[in-house]
């Protein structure tokens, strides 16, 4: 049996390669622009992903004032809405979640938390960045291109996507969309390559893979799973660009469009599906893995007592990274597919409930017996849990083929997946960012500011989505402009949709005082020193904060530790960092 | 303590939320009270799930917040506690899932005898086919939609010609009698959605799919699109009428089929063009 904790007495092992010769910035542009430097990247990224962030943040509250008063705002024409709809779960999904996560989280912590340098090849990392942006311009681009961005929904299905039905569908709007990805999913494998192989190689001495914190766990497992997924879209990408611009049917039968024969014929609409949702499913894991990583760390650095059951931890992320490349069908339950996969995709998407539960046990059983500091980041993750477990919970429901059958297609998965993907993650961002925003700027995040900031958006996202859920269950059907009449569903339905609108205006309305707060303190935060949180994990240790180029001085960070020496007893102070070589309590036996 | 008493409300408020608030599903009107009775099921064993982990974490942060002198217990593993849940959650998954899946082998499973329908889908309509005299629908294909065949029906095919249509009107069903519907469009993908009947299912063109139900009351119901086929999303309604069997055949009896509406839009189509040739 591996013994996670301290590891005195075990040989220290000999570095494996020689300290790697960094390159040198010259000129304040390859320092802080065209960077090489992890962090500064990561900075980059983050700014970046914020920033597109806050126009699917815009687009949200324009959805929402059509849902919430119909008829009332005439520049929500139908085709606006569907424009909207769009591009707000696309930036979200990909460009905010994705890109904040791998290139924003992953590039900031990855080297600190496992003691390296940098990333292994620091050029190809700037170069993702720039590409990404390259993304986002091409993104943004849609906006303004004749006939404006595509209107097909976020999944993008063909044919509607590229017909003359959907705004954006004989204009731009599909094809810089398509393109958009094709250079985003360019631009990350580059980044991807590098945290994983950082990861594989790049590690301290000492940091073996059974010490590394759960952060780096859920950002590795997760950069893996996207270099093996993002594959399927890019192709659907290509082939749909196809299709729209050369004539090929790859995903195009024989169609009448408007009372007019088109020159398709022989293409599967439902392969591009399987090929869209074999990336998409994991996708949710993509996101959703780091986040589990990261707020296991919030959870045990500010409960100051040991992850529980961390073995377990690293296994559950690994068997959901894996699991979730067998359950994208689900998403396809009325799709038209074979009936008979049915049962294979919702035992599997089942199955995937058990490792998950998991980890909320052992969320909540590190919190039992701990020493619990409600700190911004604590209270964060406590949020992330609630929103968590309600929203994996609906899960169950849509991930049970026949329950999925009324359900499917209504604002119940709408609001199951904003729950899931969107507000639990986004709370572990915040969480985090209050949590490294110290380390990054040398100064606290100010404490009021965050508090407002916390229990609106924690609050009033939990209010604008669990009632969602009911909208859906009465049967309104998701991506409509208006109802209009409907003898199915009571009139009092549009007071709740009035309701849920008011709450996401001022949901909306909080994060710009995170904004606020984040520019705010930078000058006039709180010093932070080098280690505010009192936390084990490396890049707490740093001799400089911020860290500097090249993170660690003259000598590199030894391991002698897990990540989760927290309130040790008999140890002088409440924690003991990866890097003390003071023994813990040596003989502690895993199993009681 | 802020955190303890939220947490608390927020669970006791979903729960009666979900108990009092008037947005429930509308009263079923098909055979598929056993996904009802899933939903159901579901709903107790998640409800009590997300009610316990809730109140199990305000309880902690009540007892277990810091205070001066508190210290954290140091207890990385618990093989039997762990291994306790996991079994515990396993057992939980397993009891919704096996229900679940023996209603969708029914769901799937078309029994003998059951009547078919076909609903076409069209950007933004709906158009419905019923079997003639002969009882068997005629083969279709996109390639021969035309002004005149919206529903792109062979003309070769004998089964074809005593097809019953039905453009952009509404469709009648007898009650108490199984329907398997057979769905199709012709341009983009649709789905073919009736809130009371609780079953629904994708329109993909170049294929046909289906699923099937009995419809156990009687009464005029609306049809909505459930995937995204464009702009006109929204607008793409239709009506289903549950009707007695006597009403049921008075309606089918007033249908016209294939070869009466050929018939009349060949006799009609050249006077139109002859009125549109003098216009100008």
């Amino acid at each position: 049996m591996v013994d996670v904790r301290s590891g005195i007495g075990e040989a220290l092992p000999p570095p494996e390669v020689e300290d790697v010769e960094l390159y040198h910035p010259h000129s304040w542009w390859t320092r802080y622009v065209f960077s090489q430097d992890a962090k500064i990247i990561a900075i980059q990224y983050a700014t970046t992903a914020i920033a597109i962030g806050m126009v699917a943040l815009v687009l949200s509250w324009l959805i929402r004032l059509q849902l919430g008063f119909p008829n009332t705002f005439q520049f929500v024409s139908p085709e606006a809405y569907y424009q909207f709809i769009t591009m707000h779960g696309m930036i979200m999904v990909i460009y905010l979640l994705t890109a904040l996560f791998l290139g924003g989280f992953g590039n900031y912590l990855i080297p600190l938390m496992v003691g390296a340098r940098d990333m292994v090849f620091p050029y190809a990392n700037m170069l993702s960045y720039w590409i990404y942006l390259l993304a986002v311009l091409v993104l943004v681009a849609s906006f303004f291109a004749p006939g404006g961005p595509t209107g097909a929904g976020w999944t993008l299905y063909p044919p509607q996507a590229v017909l003359s039905g959907t705004p954006g569908g004989r204009d731009w709007g599909i094809i810089l969309m398509l393109s958009s990805l094709i250079i985003f999913i360019i631009g990350f494998t580059m980044g991807g390559l590098n945290y994983v192989v950082t990861v594989l190689q790049g590690r301290a001495r000492g940091m073996t893979l059974m010490r590394m914190p759960l952060t780096v766990w859920g950002i590795f497992t997760a950069t893996v799973m996207a270099l093996l997924a993002f594959p399927a879209l890019f192709v659907a990408c290509v082939m749909m660009l196809f299709d729209r611009l050369l004539g090929t049917s790859f995903f195009m039968p024989a169609i009448v469009e408007m009372g007019e024969q088109l020159q398709y014929g022989g293409g599967s609409p439902i392969l591009f599906q399987h090929l869209f949702w074999f990336f998409g499913h994991p996708e949710v894991y993509i996101v959703a893995l780091p986040a589990f990583g990261i707020v296991s760390d919030l959870i045990s650095t500010h409960a100051r007592k040991n992850i529980f059951g961390y073995r377990m931890m690293v296994w559950a992320i690994v068997i959901i990274g894996a699991l979730s490349f067998i359950v994208w069908a689900h998403h396809m339950y009325v799709s038209g597919m074979n009936p008979y996969f049915g049962f294979f995709f919702a035992t599997t998407t089942l199955i995937i409930a058990v490792p998950t539960a998991i980890k909320v046990y052992n969320w909540v059983l590190t919190l039992w017996r701990g020493n619990i500091h409600l700190t911004l980041p604590m209270l964060f993750a406590l949020a992330f849990i609630v929103t968590f477990v309600n929203g994996g919970l609906t899960g169950l429901f849509l991930g049970n083929v026949v329950v999925d059958v009324p359900l499917s297609d209504t604002m119940f998965v709408v609001a199951h997946f904003h729950m899931v993907m969107g507000v639990a993650p986004i709370l572990v961002i915040f969480g985090a960012i209050y949590h490294w925003y110290p380390k990054i700027t040398g100064r606290m995040l100010n404490e009021t500011l965050g508090q407002i900031h916390f229990w609106v958006t924690f609050v009033g996202a939990y209010a604008i989505f669990f009632p969602m859920h009911y909208v859906g269950l009465a049967g309104v059907p998701r991506r409509y402009h208006e109802l209009g009449e409907a003898a199915f569903v009571p009139e009092s339905i549009n007071d709740l949709n009035a309701f849920i609108s008011i709450m996401a205006l001022i949901v909306g309305a909080a994060q710009i005082l995170f904004l606020f707060n984040l520019v705010w303190s930078l000058r006039h935060g709180r010093e932070a020193g080098g280690n505010p949180w009192r936390a084990t994990t490396l890049e707490w240790q740093t001799p400089e904060t911020p860290p500097p180029h090249g993170n660690w001085g003259k000598e590199l960070p030894v391991v002698y530790r897990w990540a989760y020496d927290y309130s040790v007893p008999g140890a002088p102070e409440d924690f003991i960092p990866q890097n003390h070589p003071t023994p813990g309590r040596v003989s502690h036996e895993a199993a009681p | 303590m802020a955190v303890v008493v939220i947490l608390v409300l927020l669970a006791l408020g979903s729960v009666l939320f979900h108990v009092f608030s008037p947005w429930w599903w509308t009263p079923i009107a098909s055979n598929w009270s056993f996904i009802d009775n899933t939903i159901i099921i579901t709903f107790w064993i998640t409800g009590f799930a997300f009610v316990a982990v809730v109140l199990f974490m305000a309880y902690c942060v009540l007892r277990f917040r810091h205070r001066p002198g508190n210290t954290a217990d140091y207890e990385p593993e618990n093989r039997r506690l762990e291994s306790w849940l996991a079994t515990g959650t396993t057992l939980g998954v397993a009891a919704m899932l096996t229900p679940g899946l023996f209603v969708w082998n029914q769901f799937i499973t078309v029994p003998d005898g059951a009547a078919e329908v076909e609903v076409v889908g069209q950007q933004w309509l709906w158009n419905f086919r019923l079997p003639g005299a002969d009882g068997k629908l005629g083969m279709t294909d996109a390639r021969d939609v035309t002004p005149e065949n919206a529903l792109g029906l062979n003309r070769n095919d004998a089964a074809s010609l005593d097809d019953l249509i039905i453009e952009g009107g509404e469709l009648h069903l007898p009650i108490g009698k199984p329907v398997k519907v057979l769905l199709r469009s012709v341009d983009v993908l649709h789905d073919f959605y009736v809130p009371e009947f609780r079953a629904k299912m994708d329109m993909v063109p170049g294929m046909i799919t289906y699923f099937w139900f009995t419809p156990t009351r009687t009464g005029t119901f609306e049809i909505l699109c459930a995937e995204l086929c464009g702009v006109g999303h929204p607008q793409m309604r239709g009506t289903v009428v549950v009707d007695t069997e006597e009403d049921y055949q008075a309606w089918l009896a007033e249908q016209q089929t294939f070869s009466q509406l050929t018939a009349s839009s060949e006799t009609r189509s050249p006077a139109t063009a002859t009125a549109a040739a003098t216009a100008q």
